[in-house]
């Protein structure tokens, strides 16, 4: 079986490990940092522009894949919603002991509220963990893309990427 | 006879660009579309574009429909809809009906931006009501809020495949799986790991055995196929849905371009017969220019920038810029349009299109 973006439509570990946009451990580790899951040279650089604080590169040629500066990058995840692929993730591995952050673009009707408990899927849409609601954001200069923060045990960070669309699970096809 | 300087057939994103060019430049432009509303396909696209700033990336489609209206109305450009053109005569007399009158306008130079219709799959059950265009359930879901069926299947992994399933997920539809019979997926990474994040399988090497029903779609059989294309036995698998979306391609909206007597070249990779033309998206008939899918198709950020550089062209050889002026704006959509065909998924488009551009 073939793995990558271009056979299953989710993007592979070494895919993700190889881009510019990937953070290293050790930054994951210190607090709130992007998480730029762009792995193909496609003609876009809204994220570039949308961070406030120069993390994240692009280039003359907008179809160079994101380089993000990891010590600029505060987390703040404007960039998620100025991203048209839906393809920017924030992730905080410090705040707590036990539990961390994953933050996500969302754009479905009817959005989670604050303290919902939902269920939290991978990027195959596969079930993993349920989490708990603690922002939701979605102002005017979003445009209807809302961003998720879920709070779920830390070793699902970088798995969890949204909530599971359908909540009985997935069959296999 | 009405006489205007430029008439432009079809009011989609070439076609709009191209009339807020001309009338920016001081022109008289009437732009002529079939249908009832503008903006052809800009309306149901309600993702927000790729690109750099410079192409509005970021921006939803309908948005930027809206922003090139408000630009056509503040540049008074003439819009006549419910207008389908049936002739293109000589010295470029165009002839449409509107309100059940006959009518024509005698023009200086037309533009045909009539974009591209959706290609068809032949497979038994194709007949059957429930089998659709996905461009036709994208324009069901997103202009007239009315979903084609609640469990859907989806043939073709190119970006429209791709949209229109994350569209109607949105919608509150389900789709079960989308399939592709290439090995692998056409569109956009981004688009499909959108999908896949939602739990919709995608399916490459994958292609439709036959539909059933009694009145309509009740399910479907996909099989698995070879390298060769050829079915592997015992790959079957069914699925019960009511509906499908047709996602295999679009081809080029050319028959006034035909009628007109430009001469055609046949370049499979950007749809087939495209009429030939020169940098100016002028074509071999003198006055007459092309801009948008009717060139080949691609998407609508494409389509914009050849439709300004159609109403550049148009307005210097009207006289309105000198031939100096012109050259920089010219430049400028150039590289505009060659940093969309970069990459990847732009470089075999830029040669096909550097091909066409080599027949003259």
């Amino acid at each position: 079986m073939n793995e990558g973006v271009k056979y299953t439509g989710v993007p592979a570990q070494t895919e993700l490990e190889a881009v510019p946009g990937t953070p290293s451990l050790e930054r994951l580790e210190k607090g709130p940092v992007a998480f730029i899951e762009c792995v193909q040279e496609i003609p876009c650089n809204p994220c570039e522009k949308a961070c406030p604080f120069g993390a994240i590169t692009i280039g003359e040629s907008i179809t160079n894949l994101p380089t993000l500066n990891e010590e600029k990058c505060t987390g703040c995840g404007v960039c998620m919603s100025a991203c048209p692929g839906l393809a920017i993730f924030i992730i905080d591995l410090s705040y707590s002991k036990e539990t961390g952050l994953v933050e996500f673009p969302y754009e479905y009707y009817p959005l989670p509220k604050i303290g919902d408990i939902v269920p939290c899927g991978n990027r195959s849409g596969k079930y993993l963990v349920e989490g708990k609601v603690l922002k939701v954001k979605n102002n005017k200069k979003m445009d209807h893309t809302a961003t998720i923060t879920v709070e779920i045990p830390k070793n699902y960070c970088l798995e969890v990427r949204t909530i599971c669309r359908i909540k009985e699970g997935l069959k296999d096809v | 006879m009405k006489h205007r300087d430029a008439v432009i057939i079809g009011a989609g994103p070439a076609g709009l660009a191209a009339a807020v060019e001309i009338a920016k430049a001081g022109g008289q432009v009437t732009l002529l579309d079939e249908n009832n509303k503008p903006g052809g396909q800009l309306f149901k696209q309600i993702h927000k574009f790729f690109g750099s700033s410079e192409h509005l990336a970021g921006t939803r489609g309908y948005n930027i429909g809206l922003q090139l209206l408000e630009n056509t109305k503040a540049l008074g450009v003439e819009v006549i809809l419910d207008a389908p053109v049936h002739g293109i005569y000589h010295d470029r007399v165009v002839s449409f009906s509107h309100k059940g009158k006959e009518q024509s306008i005698d023009a200086q130079k037309i533009i045909l931006a009539t974009g591209a219709s959706e290609n068809t799959l032949a497979f038994p059950g194709s007949t059957l009501p429930g089998v659709m265009g996905a461009g036709a359930a994208q324009t069901m879901i997103n202009v007239h809020q009315v979903l084609p069926g609640k469990k859907i299947l989806m043939v073709g992994s190119g970006n429209v495949g791709l949209i229109v399933t994350y569209q109607l997920l949105q919608a509150g539809a389900n789709v079960l799986a989308l399939i592709e019979a290439a090995p692998q997926i056409g569109g956009y990474g981004v688009h499909a790991a959108k999908i896949r994040r939602a739990g919709v399988p995608i399916l490459i090497s994958h292609t439709i055995k036959e539909v059933w029903g009694n009145d309509e779609v009740e399910g479907a059989l996909v099989t698995q196929i070879d390298k060769n294309w050829q079915p592997v036995p015992h790959t079957e698998k069914s699925f019960d849905i009511d509906t499908i979306c047709i996602a295999v391609g679009l081809s080029p909206l050319t028959e006034l371009a035909w009628l007109a007597g430009c001469r055609f070249t046949y370049i499979p990779r950007l749809g087939g017969h495209i009429p030939i033309h020169n940098s100016d998206m002028e074509t071999t008939v003198p006055g007459i220019y092309v801009a948008g899918d009717i060139t080949g198709v691609e998407e609508a950020s494409s389509a914009m920038e050849e439709g300004r550089l159609a109403g550049i062209a148009c307005a210097q050889a009207l006289g309105l810029y000198d031939a100096k002026r012109a050259l920089i704006l010219k430049d400028q959509v150039w590289d505009r349009l060659n940093a969309l065909r970069t990459g990847p998924f732009g470089e075999g488009r830029r040669q096909a299109k550097e091909e066409l551009l080599n027949v003259l």
